[in-house]
C-alpha cells in the first residue's frame, strides 16, 4: 500500500512508444490490473480509482465536473486547475488531502505510473495515462478535438488501451465549426434588438467556452450572467482565461437586458428565472441540440450545437490516433462505437460503468415521453 | 440553399407567429430574385416534385453508410428526413453548393432514374443543414408550421401591403412570383388579377355576448345557423376547381366528393360538413377526412361529405362582392335553383322580429351540428378578414361541467415558463380518467396563480409534464362531446376551456364520467 501524500513527483517526461510495440512475455493482461466495480475503474496495483462514483480512499480525478469528480475522497490526485475548481465547488469536501499533478509530470503510485494528459474537454481536464509493467493504458475521461481557447488541447497518446467515452457515439453527431454557431447566435441579436437573449450553457466549461466565443467573433459588450455561472466564470478568469466585461443578472430594471446577452443554466432558461427578462429568445449551448425534435421538446428557439464532447468524426479519429489495439467504451452510446472499432479490426468492448451522467456532463438529459393528450403517462419518475 | 435552409430551421424553432413573420421578411429583404420567389413557393406548397421519394432517399444513403449505424442513428434521431441529413457522410472536394433555383429547375427537367444522382450530388455539397432542407423540400413534406397564408400574411407585411390584396392577384401569378416582388418594391404596377380558381380572402364575423344584443337594432339583421364544420370556399372557373378553407388552403385533394360535383362557374362560400341521409354528422366525424392528402374509397362511403352554402362571391365572371347581403342570397337562392349542385344545399335563413324570439330559437337548438347563430346585416357587402359590426356570430350557451386537474404541461414561446396547459379527469368510481385538456379561459393573473399551485403540489415528474395532487376543481367549458376511441375515458370534448378556477370547491364534488356521458350526443 502506498500512501498517495508520500509519493514522489518525477519530472515531466513525454511517454515513450506504447509497449505493443514491444515484443514482451512479461506484459500484463489489461483487465488483470484495472476492473469494473461498483465504486468505479479501480487500478489495483496502485490502490486508487479513476473518478470513482462512491467516496474513495484514493482518486484520480481527470475533471471538474460533478458525476467525475465528487466530494469526500480521502485523497485526491488531479491537475492544479481541476483541484481549483473543486475547492471552488466542494469547499472543505473537495477531499482531506488534495495532491496536484501538472500535465506531463510523472508520479508513481504503488507500482503505477501515473501522468496527465490534457483532454481539451474543460479548464485543467486530462487524460490518465497510466503504466504498470510495460502495459499503457489510457482513461481519456471525456474529452474533444476542437480548439477551445479557455483549456489545453487534447494529445493523443498511443498505448495498449484507450478508454474512451461515447456520448456522442452514434454518426448523426457531427458538431459543426463553433464559428458557425456564434454567427448565428449574433445574427439573431441582430434581427430582434427589442428582445433579450438567454443561452443555457453548463456552468463548469460550456458557459466560459461560449463567453470566449462570443468574444473572439468580436462581441465586446457586456455578458450578464445567472448567479449559478459567476463563482465559476470568476475563477476561469483568476487562472488566466480572459472573459472580458461579465456582470451578474441580478437587480436589474428588465430594460435593461434588452438586447442583451445573458447566460444561464440550461435548467433557467425557459423557466421562472427567465421572466425577468424581457422577450428571451431560449438558446441552449450543447451537442444535443443537433436533433432538433430534442431542441423542440425543451422550448430553445435557437439551438447552439456547441458541445465539449467529441462528436463521432472525433471519437473514431482518436481512436485511429492513439492506435491501440484495444479499446473500452464507456458512458454513452458505447454499441454504435464498438461496432465501428469492431469492424476496423480493434478489439473493443463497452465498460458497464454506473453512475456516470449518461448524456454527458454539462449536457442536457433528454426529456422522457410526454404523456398522451388526456391519457396516463407511461413513464416513470424523473425528478 | 444556405439561407432558405436556415429560413426553414428559423421557422421550426421559432413559436410566435411574428416572430416566424419576421424572419420571412428578412429572407425576403436579403434574398434575390428568383430564390426567394421559389422559396415562397416551397412555403405556399406550390412546388411539387414526384420523383423523389423518401425510399429513394433511403436506399441512396445506405450505398453510403454502415446500415446498422443508420439503423441506430434512425432510432435516435426518430425522423427519415433528419436522420439522413446528418448521417451523410462528407465527400472531400465536392461539388459547389446548388442555390434553390438550380435544384428547383433541375429536378423539373431530369428524367425519374436520374434523380437519385442528382440529389446525390447535392446531398455531398451541403451542409447538414442544407440537406434537411433539400430533403424535407424534394420530398414535398415541410411541415415546418408555417401555412400558405402565414407566408402571405409575412410577403405582406414585409411589402407593407394588404394580405387579402396579395390572394387577390396570387392565382395569375406562378413561381418564382417575379412580378409580385417587382410590385412589393415598387418597380412595377400591381399584377392582374387572376382570372383563375384563385382564393378571395373570406369574411369573418364578431363574436356577440349575451348583454350587447339588446344595442343592435333587430330589423336590419338577418340570421341563420352557424354550422359546425368548417368554412369553406368553393371556386369553380374555367374548368379549374378549387376547395379552400378559411386560411386560403388548398384542401380540394382530400374532398374528391365535392370536387366532382362543381361543374359550374361560381365562387361559394359554405360550410364543410359530414352528412348521413341528410343528418348533419358529429365533427368528430368530418374530423376523419381533414389534413389528408389523399382518401380512400371506405372515408368516401364512411363519412360522404356535404357543403351547406352561406354566400355567392362570384357568378360566372360577374364579382357579386359589392351588393348586400340580402341581395347576394336572392342571387344564391336563384343560381342553386337553376345550377341545382349534387351534395349541397343552402343554409336556411331564420325569420323572426324580435332579439328576444331569436334567442329562444337558439336556445332550443341542442343538436351537436349547431354553434349558434350567425347575425347578418341585410346590407353588408361581401368584405375581407373581420370588419366589426356587419357579420356576429351567436353562440349558443357551451356546456359546462366540474373537473379536476391531473397534469399540467408547459406552454410555448411567452407561456414556456408556465405551466400552462391542463389535462383533467372525471371520476369513475374513486378513481379520476382524463377527460380533456385545455389551456385558455383564464387571464394572465390567473395563469401565474395556476403556475405557482402546480409548482407547489406537484406529485411526479416527466420531462415538460408534472402531475399534481388530486385538490384543484377546473369549472370547464366545452361546445360538445362525442365518443373517441382515442382516450382512455372513451370520450372526447370540442373546444374544452377554462370557464372558472373553483378554488373553493372540494375535488370529491367534482362531477362523474357518467355526468358527461349522457351529454353525449349519437
Amino acid at each position: 500500500m502506498v500512501d498517495i501524500t508520500h509519493m514522489t513527483h518525477m519530472t515531466s517526461t513525454t511517454p515513450a512508444a506504447p509497449s505493443a510495440n514491444v515484443a514482451s512475455a512479461s506484459i500484463p493482461v489489461p483487465e488483470s490490473w484495472i476492473k469494473v466495480l461498483p465504486q468505479g475503474l479501480y487500478v489495483e496495483p496502485g490502490d486508487f480509482f479513476v473518478d470513482p462514483v462512491r467516496p474513495a480512499a484514493r482518486a484520480v480525478i481527470t475533471h471538474g465536473h460533478a458525476d467525475h469528480a465528487r466530494p469526500n475522497n480521502e485523497r485526491v490526485l488531479a491537475t492544479p486547475d481541476t483541484l481549483a475548481i473543486m475547492r471552488a465547488r466542494y469547499g472543505d469536501a473537495a477531499g482531506a488531502s488534495l495532491q496536484a499533478l501538472p500535465y506531463g509530470e510523472r508520479l508513481r503510485i504503488g507500482e503505477v505510473n501515473v501522468t496527465f494528459v490534457p483532454a481539451g474537454h474543460v479548464l485543467g481536464s486530462a487524460q490518465a495515462v497510466m503504466e504498470y509493467r510495460g502495459c499503457r493504458i489510457v482513461a481519456s475521461g471525456d474529452y474533444k478535438r476542437r480548439a477551445d481557447a479557455t483549456c489545453a488541447p487534447f494529445e493523443p497518446v498511443p498505448c495498449d488501451v484507450f478508454i474512451t467515452e461515447a456520448t456522442f457515439g452514434l454518426p448523426v453527431f457531427r458538431h459543426p465549426p463553433d464559428e458557425g454557431e456564434i454567427a448565428r447566435l449574433l445574427h439573431s441579436v441582430e434581427l430582434f434588438p427589442e428582445r433579450s437573449h438567454v443561452v443555457g450553457a453548463y456552468a463548469l466549461g460550456k458557459c466560459q467556452r461560449v463567453i470566449a466565443l462570443l468574444r473572439k467573433a468580436g462581441y465586446d459588450k457586456p455578458i450578464f450572467l445567472h448567479g449559478a455561472l459567476i463563482p465559476l466564470s470568476n475563477l476561469y478568469q483568476e487562472l488566466g482565461v480572459d472573459l472580458g466585461d461579465l456582470r451578474p443578472a441580478t437587480g436589474l430594471k428588465k430594460d435593461a437586458f434588452v438586447g442583451q446577452i445573458v447566460m444561464a443554466p440550461p435548467s433557467a432558461v425557459a423557466d421562472r428565472w427567465a421572466r425577468r427578462l424581457p422577450d428571451p429568445v431560449v438558446c441552449m449551448a450543447s451537442g444535443w441540440m443537433t436533433v432538433r425534435q430534442r431542441a423542440k421538446q425543451r422550448g430553445v428557439e435557437l439551438p447552439l450545437v456547441i458541445s465539449d464532447h467529441a462528436d463521432w468524426d472525433e471519437l473514431c479519429q482518436t481512436i485511429d490516433d492513439v492506435g491501440a489495439p484495444e479499446i473500452w467504451v464507456t458512458h454513452g452510446r458505447e454499441e454504435a462505437l464498438v461496432h465501428h472499432a469492431t469492424s476496423r479490426g480493434i478489439r473493443a468492448r463497452a465498460l458497464a460503468m454506473v453512475g456516470f451522467d449518461e448524456e454527458g456532463q454539462g449536457e442536457m438529459p433528454e426529456p422522457p415521453e410526454v404523456p398522451v393528450r388526456g391519457g396516463s403517462p407511461t413513464q416513470g419518475e424523473l425528478l | 440553399m444556405k439561407r432558405f435552409a436556415e429560413l426553414i430551421d428559423g421557422l421550426i424553432f421559432t413559436p410566435s407567429r411574428n416572430g416566424k413573420i419576421r424572419l420571412m421578411g428578412d429572407y425576403f429583404s436579403h434574398t434575390p430574385d428568383p430564390e426567394r420567389g421559389f422559396a415562397l413557393a416551397a412555403l405556399t406548397g406550390g412546388l411539387s416534385f414526384t420523383d423523389a421519394k423518401p425510399a429513394a432517399l433511403r436506399n441512396l444513403v445506405m450505398t453510403r453508410v454502415d446500415p446498422v449505424l443508420y439503423g441506430w442513428s434512425y432510432d435516435f434521431v426518430g425522423d427519415t428526413a433528419e436522420t439522413i441529413s446528418l448521417i451523410w457522410p462528407p465527400r472531400p472536394g465536392a461539388n459547389r453548393e446548388p442555390d434553390l433555383s438550380e435544384v428547383v429547375e433541375t429536378l423539373a427537367e431530369t428524367r425519374r432514374v436520374d434523380v437519385p444522382k442528382v440529389v446525390e450530388r447535392w446531398l455531398d455539397a451541403l451542409d447538414a443543414q442544407g440537406r434537411y432542407a433539400l430533403i424535407k423540400l424534394i420530398t414535398g413534406s415541410l411541415r415546418i408550421g408555417v401555412s400558405a397564408r402565414l407566408a402571405k400574411t409575412a410577403l405582406a407585411e414585409w411589402g407593407k401591403c394588404p394580405v387579402d390584396e396579395i390572394e387577390e392577384v396570387w392565382h395569375g401569378l406562378t413561381p418564382p412570383y417575379r412580378p409580385l416582388f417587382d410590385w412589393l418594391e415598387g418597380k412595377a404596377e400591381r399584377p392582374a388579377v387572376g382570372e383563375g380558381a384563385g382564393f378571395r380572402p373570406l369574411m369573418l364575423a364578431s363574436p356577440l355576448e349575451d348583454d350587447d344584443i339588446a344595442a343592435l337594432d333587430a330589423s336590419i339583421y338577418r340570421a341563420e345557423w352557424k354550422w359546425d364544420g368548417i368554412r369553406v370556399q368553393l371556386v369553380a372557373k374555367g374548368g379549374e376547381c378549387r376547395i379552400y378553407s378559411r386560411t386560403g388552403d388548398d384542401i380540394g385533394p382530400a374532398f374528391p366528393d365535392i370536387l366532382e360535383t362543381m361543374d359550374f362557374d361560381a365562387v361559394l362560400d359554405g360550410e364543410l360538413l359530414v352528412t348521413r341521409d341528410g343528418v348533419v354528422a358529429p365533427f368528430n366525424d368530418l374530423q376523419q377526412r381533414l389534413n389528408r392528402k389523399a382518401v380512400t374509397a371506405k372515408m368516401l362511403l364512411d363519412y360522404p361529405a356535404y357543403v351547406r352554402l352561406y354566400d355567392i362571391l362570384f357568378e360566372g365572371p360577374e364579382d357579386l362582392r359589392q351588393l348586400g347581403f340580402e341581395i347576394r342570397r336572392k342571387r344564391l337562392e336563384d343560381w342553386y335553383g337553376r345550377a341545382k349542385p349534387q351534395r349541397m344545399d343552402l343554409s336556411p335563413m331564420l325569420p323572426f322580429t324580435t332579439w328576444g324570439e331569436l334567442a329562444e330559437l337558439r336556445n332550443g337548438a341542442r343538436e351537436n351540428s349547431i354553434e349558434g347563430l350567425m347575425l347578418k346585416r341585410f346590407d353588408s357587402a361581401y368584405v375581407a378578414g373581420r370588419p366589426k359590426g356587419p357579420w356576429f356570430k351567436w353562440k349558443r350557451g357551451p356546456l359546462t361541467m366540474d373537473t379536476v386537474m391531473m397534469y399540467a404541461q408547459r406552454g410555448h414561446g411567452k407561456r414556456s415558463s408556465f405551466y400552462s396547459d391542463y389535462t383533467f379527469g372525471a371520476w369513475k368510481g374513486d378513481e379520476l380518467v382524463p377527460v380533456g385538456k385545455a389551456y385558455s379561459g383564464f387571464t394572465d393573473e390567473e395563469l401565474v396563480r395556476l403556475d405557482k399551485w402546480v409548482r407547489n403540489h406537484t406529485t411526479k415528474r416527466y420531462g415538460p409534464v408534472r402531475e399534481v395532487e388530486q385538490g384543484l376543481v377546473l369549472e370547464v367549458a366545452f361546445d360538445s362531446v362525442h365518443r373517441s376511441t382515442r382516450h382512455k375515458s372513451g370520450v372526447a370534448m370540442r373546444f374544452p376551456r377554462v370557464a372558472r378556477i373553483r378554488w373553493d370547491k372540494p375535488p370529491h364534488e367534482a362531477d362523474r364520467l357518467e355526468t358527461l356521458e349522457k351529454l353525449i350526443v349519437e
